[in-house]
């Protein structure tokens, strides 16, 4: 099976602080994956360096079928490669509306001028409206985002990053904060995604990620502990140790 | 017979005159008239060839008297009494009768008709003589002022029959300062007198550890050249260079040169061709040409060649011709100094002296770099802890040290003593900014913590509205605020290196702050919270740290440094109501240059600066301005390569 | 532009303002109306018209981008200087060609051009045309520089800034840099553009001497208004659609935007140049009356100045630039200009040329800490009724 995104080698150091050592991540190209591990694991680092964020000093990470090394490529220039991400607090914009801000994240041509002379067709009002009914904020088209409630936020932000249509999508603690019901639905619209594209799910709460039911990948000192299933990776008597010894 | 004679007159006096009679009184004559009695005819027509025997008597006598009477005398203000055979001075030439006057004592002693008395003439050889006496009894004065004095004069007009005078006054020099002056007086006569090549060249070569800028100037005038053009380079000159037409001198004043030795006729330039025409307008027209189609080089070039045909005009040289008869020459610098020696030796000595001046004006810029350093620091040190520990906009921080240098006038004012009023003024300024400061914060700042670009906006206001308020209460023109005579004047290691106290005393100020605030920052419970309420202040607040009382501190301590920091500056800059506004663009790049959140990275960064701005300004002296600019571009570059500055912080903690 | 008019109901409002102030003005000149209105004072309302025109431009970046520039001025002033080379370079033209007349030969182009440069730049001891004004005759040219150099240094400085990601409050103290920098190096005598003297008579029109001063003063009045609400249109336009979206979500959360695969960059210095030209223009347009630039008007504070007009009027609203702008600007020339009656309080007598930017500095405190929308909130406060 080709992969998707692969990372090999891939280290990085703050300060003398090795935050990811010899990291190695392969996902496949519609895939739920979700990755754990205790506090400076790295998870944070490991999504910085694949959005961009984050030069890492050692290691490739490539990118499609053509392979393309991503490590060259700016941040913006990663996102329209087909990588979005999600951040863990919900970052929207809050003085525009739902519909403005789905309508700023549709693929389109992302250049200042095509931007400026851009007008949307009635395909571009559907496609908002077709989101916007994903992620239950059809009410809330007109909206300014900043009234939101928490959940909502992430829901937007998450309908924004499928708005991108990206390939891969890097989602951080997505559950965080949220009630029973705000959490089911985010478990629902993740896997629908995954249907179709690459997703990879930051999470701490297991509960949460035995729900996403699909494979785990566990990070400890910035490198893989462990991979598989949850239950083969939680009868890991490494991870046992890891988790316990925190 | 003389002697009797006098003796009898002097008898006849006696009974006559009151004022001789006093000094037969004595009965003797005083010690110079005696010296001069003795040799009567050689003072009365004074030999060049004699008269030294005289000058040597009076030189041995060592009398304080000698040298005045040697003036007068070579003055030719020294009269002979006939009827006394006595030399005596005239109190007014033109007078009659004249009063004569005693040359020992200086006393009248009578009056003599202007015919029983005669002005003794010595010739130009006899004053000659006279004066190099007197100069070597100036030099051998007792009295360091006359000394100087005569040295001065020589140095003024040298001659080469001065210098073993100069020599022996080296000799008994007791004066050190003076007899370096002698020395390299002497040093200089000899370039310039010196009997044969071989002792110049010693003598300029002895001036080669010698980096006075009087030194460079002797050896200056060694190397004049002047300008020559001849067919072919001529033997036996001293060559200094030959110039080439269209590299060292351009072709037109090359031409000019041969115009000048009347090797070429005259070129007429847009300016005499102008001229030239004008002068033969006949009717609107010249040499048939109507003068409104003159509008272009091309068209007077025709006039004037029609002008040429008419024979009216003489005819001038083509650009080609020119050319041609310019490159047909040879064109060089020739040494007003004849000696190749002696200019070889010039030339190297002044090249190696450059290179200990070149050497030592690095020692001097380093020292200026140090100095315009201390200055950015201070003035940027209390704004690295406003802005860069708390990442507050402070545009007020100008006006703080504003602030800090009024306060300096003021205590002058009342405290005339300049030490005392400077050793009140430094922690009451302090106290002054650190209350504003705290105020500023208490009422204004902390609601906008959140804000850092409005922060930057109000405190603005803020500077201006304390801007005006000052030029109200003092006016808008400079205010005195004088430095203590202990911190007048400067250290001077040579000719080259020097350094003023004052610059001094602003480096050891900023030492101290430097060490103050690191151990105040690093070292104390205070400094402590400080870098919690930085890094956290939710978490410091839950470890029982006030961060409101944190933060007024902190801010306090930021302006109070200000103000202090304005008591230094205003002791060397203007202190007016702009002196603050004059700091506070440099201080802020100061602090973003060097790395936010970091004394040491203030340290960088107004090193750097200083350093690169006072470079500038050694390549461009001229311009101090252009320094400023190159300055502030070199910054915004800079800030491309280390957005976070020379001491940045890394990672996770950087983004805080 | 039918649509902007009813998606933002401020354009057609001030549109409409304007064209009343035009109007008005010419109604009340002295060259085609009652004369009420002196010279002077028509001049100090177009040069306060241009202002507004740099402070919509700063709206732009700061109220819009969240990029605070302070160093506007250095583009306003460099479209001054541009419009003056030529001005004053045609003017002195004329003149010379005149004087030159008088003599026994027509004068050569060489000529010509030498006396010019004597005439010019005799104050700094230049007796040649520095290379820099090599346009200096055609007022094409000069035009087209206007619009030119401003934007090359608003691209060069603002592909340096954003490249290097530096934000907030450093990229202010930069562009504060950058003015400072760009004034001293004017002031120096040797840099083509008369040092610290300036360039000076631009009132005079080169080809409109028999034309008065009256006359002139309006139809500078008219040209900055049509300036301004061509100004506010193109603004409008901007920031209504998806790039004012984009544009607004980087002021208010780079890294979003940036995520969402947009060069963040590559807007920042969009809007930056286009600020930039903006503020050439106006400044093309303020000069000529005024009359006189120089290097002071570069310095850092004029552009602070900027910003306080604008925070006072009220960001990322165009009108409050706008507002903010004429308010304080007027007010400026009203209590300076020294017709404002002093105020006797009995111990003290304030006079306002003295103390209106006491007053001023704390008033800009009070606004920032009460009335951070500025007096544009009073807009909302207004329309809120409306609603009700």
């Amino acid at each position: 099976m080709s992969q998707l995104l692969e990372v090999s080698g891939v280290s990085v150091t703050f300060d003398g602080f090795r935050a990811i050592n010899n990291l190695s991540f392969q996902i496949g190209a519609a895939e739920l994956r979700a990755v754990i591990g205790p506090n400076g694991a790295g998870k944070t680092t490991f999504m910085d360096i694949v959005t961009g964020k984050t030069r890492p000093d050692e290691g490739r990470v490539l990118w499609g079928e053509k392979s393309v090394s991503l490590l060259g490529l700016n941040e913006a220039q990663i996102a329209r490669e087909g990588v979005g991400r999600k951040f863990q607090r919900p970052t929207v914009f809050e003085d525009q509306t739902v519909a403005d801000n789905l309508m700023v994240a549709l693929k389109k041509d992302r250049a200042p001028i095509a931007v400026l002379l851009f007008k949307p067709s009635k395909a571009d009002h559907q496609r908002v409206e077709e989101l916007a009914a994903e992620i239950g904020l059809s009410d809330q088209l007109q909206t300014q985002a900043g009234i939101l409630s928490h959940g909502q936020k992430q829901w937007l932000e998450i309908g924004m990053l499928l708005a991108q249509e990206p390939r891969l999508l890097l989602v951080d603690e997505p559950a965080a904060g949220m009630t029973g019901p705000e959490r089911d639905h985010t478990t629902e619209l993740l896997k629908e995604a995954a249907k179709t594209r690459a997703v990879v799910v930051v999470e701490h709460d297991m509960d949460f990620v035995r729900k996403l039911d699909c494979k785990v990948t566990v990070l400890h000192e910035g490198s893989v502990l462990a991979e598989g299933s949850l239950d083969h990776v939680t009868s890991n008597q490494e991870v046992i140790d890891v988790y316990l010894g925190r | 017979m003389i002697r009797l004679f006098l003796t009898a007159l002097m008898a006849v006096l006696f009974l006559s005159s009151p004022a001789l009679s006093q000094n037969s009184e004595t009965d003797e004559l005083g010690p110079i008239q005696s010296i001069l009695q003795t040799h009567f005819e050689l003072v009365e027509s004074a030999s060049r060839r004699t008269v030294q025997t005289v000058l040597d008597d009076l030189a041995a006598a060592e009398l304080p008297e000698v040298p005045a009477f040697l003036e007068r005398w070579q003055a030719r203000e020294l009269y002979l009494h006939e009827e006394s055979g006595l030399f005596v001075y005239v109190s007014d030439e033109d007078a009659d009768p004249l009063v004569m006057i005693d040359i020992d004592t200086g006393a009248e002693i009578g009056t003599a008709g202007s015919r029983e008395i005669d002005q003794l003439r010595p010739n130009r050889g006899v004053q000659t003589v006279i004066g190099a006496a007197l100069v070597e009894f100036q030099l051998l004065s007792p009295d360091i002022e006359t000394r100087a004095t005569a040295l001065a004069a020589i140095d003024r007009a040298p001659e080469a029959e001065q210098m073993p005078l100069i020599a022996t006054m080296i000799e008994a020099e007791a004066d050190d300062d003076l007899r370096a002056q002698a020395e390299a007086l002497l040093t200089r006569m000899t370039i310039a007198f010196g009997e044969d090549d071989a002792i110049r060249v010693t003598a300029i070569e002895a001036l080669a550890s010698n980096i006075t800028v009087e030194a460079r100037a002797t050896l200056n005038p060694l190397l004049l050249t002047r300008r020559e053009v001849a067919e072919a380079l001529p033997d036996g000159i001293n060559l200094a260079e030959v110039l080439e037409p269209g590299d060292d001198l351009t072709i037109d004043e090359a031409y000019e040169m041969l115009v000048d030795e009347d090797i070429a006729p005259p070129f007429f330039g847009p300016d005499e061709l102008r001229d030239i025409l004008i002068a033969n307008i006949v009717d609107g027209e010249v040499a048939g040409i109507p003068v409104h189609t003159l509008d272009t080089d091309e068209a007077r070039e025709v006039a004037y060649a029609a002008l040429v045909e008419a024979g009216v005009a003489e005819p001038s040289l083509t650009a080609d011709e020119r050319a041609e008869l310019v490159n047909a020459h040879v064109y060089y610098e020739e040494y007003r100094e004849s000696s190749e020696a002696v200019t070889t030796a010039a030339v190297e000595t002044l090249r190696s002296m450059n290179t200990r001046v070149q050497a030592l004006e690095m020692v001097d810029l380093t020292l200026d770099g140090i100095s315009l350093a201390s200055i950015y620091f201070l003035a940027a040190i209390g704004l690295a802890i406003t802005f860069g520990v708390m990442g507050v906009i402070n545009m007020a921080h100008g006006e703080f040290i504003m602030m800090g240098a009024y306060t300096g006038y003021v205590v002058q004012t009342i405290v005339p003593d300049y030490t005392v009023s400077i050793i009140i003024a430094l922690p009451l300024a302090f106290a002054i900014t650190f209350g504003a400061g705290v105020a500023m914060e208490r009422t204004v700042i902390r609601w906008l913590y959140s804000r850092p670009l409005e922060t930057l906006l109000a405190t603005f206001g803020i500077s201006i509205a304390l801007q005006q308020i000052v030029r109200q209460i003092f006016g808008a023109q400079a205010r005195p605020f004088t430095a203590p005579d202990w911190l007048a004047g400067s250290l001077a290691f040579n000719d080259v290196v020097a350094i003023s106290y004052i610059r001094i005393a602003i480096f050891v100020l900023g030492v101290i702050f430097f060490c103050l605030l690191w151990l105040i920052l690093n070292k104390t419970r205070l400094g402590l919270e400080v870098r919690a309420v930085t890094q956290n202040p939710s978490m410091a607040s839950s470890m029982g740290i006030n961060p409101d009382r944190i933060n007024m501190l902190t801010f306090g301590l930021g302006s109070g440094i200000a103000g202090i920091a304005g008591v230094a500056i205003g002791l060397f800059a203007q202190v007016t109501p702009e002196l603050g506004a004059n700091y506070i663009v440099q201080s802020f790049m100061t602090v973003v240059v060097g790395g936010v959140g970091n004394i040491f990275g203030t340290l960088a960064g107004a090193s750097m600066i200083g350093f690169f701005q006072k470079g500038v300004e050694w390549l461009n002296p001229s311009n101090t301005l252009a320094a400023q600019t190159y300055m502030i571009l070199f910054v915004i570059l800079f800030i491309q390569f280390r957005p976070k500055g020379i001491v940045a912080l890394k990672g996770r903690a950087a983004e805080m | 532009m039918g649509n902007l008019m009813k998606s933002n109901r401020s354009v057609p409002i001030v549109l409409g303002v304007l064209a009343g102030i035009a109007l008005l003005v010419t109604i009340l000149s002295e060259a085609y109306g009652t004369g009420a209105l002196s010279t002077s004072l028509t001049k100090t309302l177009g040069m306060t018209v241009c202002l507004c025109i740099i402070a919509l431009a700063m709206d732009m970046v700061w109220g819009y981008s969240g990029i605070l520039s302070l160093g506007h001025f250095a583009f306003f002033a460099l479209g001054g200087y541009m419009i003056g080379m030529w001005l004053m370079y045609a003017r002195t033209e004329d003149v010379i060609a005149a004087s030159l007349a008088q003599g026994q030969l027509p004068a050569t182009p060489a000529e010509l051009s030498d006396a010019i440069a004597v005439q010019i730049f005799g104050v700094v001891g230049g007796d040649s045309l520095p290379w820099m004004w090599a346009f200096s005759n055609s007022l094409l040219a000069q035009l087209a520089l206007v619009v030119l150099v401003p934007g090359l240094l608003a691209l060069v400085f603002g592909w340096l800034a954003f490249r290097s990601r530096v934000t907030g409050v450093y990229l202010s103290i930069l562009t504060q840099a950058m003015t400072l920098a760009l004034s001293l190096y004017l002031f120096q005598n040797d840099t083509g553009l008369r040092g610290n003297n300036g360039l000076s008579g631009l009132q005079n029109i080169p080809g409109a001497e028999a034309i008065p001063q009256s006359q002139i003063s309006i139809w500078f009045l008219w040209a900055s208004i049509l300036a301004l609400a061509l100004a506010y249109v193109f603004a409008a336009w901007v920031m209504s659609g998806k790039f004012g979206n984009v544009i607004r979500g980087i002021r208010d959360d780079e890294a979003r935007v940036r995520f969402l695969g947009y060069s963040v960059e590559g807007y920042k210095l969009f809007v930056f140049v286009v600020s930039g030209v903006m503020a050439g223009i106006a400044g093309a347009l303020y000069y000529p009356q005024a009359g006189i630039i120089n290097p002071d008007e570069l310095a850092p504070i004029a552009s602070i100045y900027l910003a306080v007009w604008v925070a006072i009027g009220g960001r990322g609203r165009l009108y409050g630039a706008i507002i903010g702008a004429a308010v304080v600007s007027l007010l400026s020339t009203w209590f300076t200009g020294g017709r404002a009656p002093d105020v006797n309080l009995g111990f003290y007598v304030v006079q306002w040329v003295d103390w209106w930017t006491v007053l001023l500095g704390l008033g800009f405190v009070l606004v920032t800490l009460f009335a951070p929308k500025g007096l544009g909130g009073l807009v909302d406060l207004i329309s809120r009724k409306d609603a009700k």
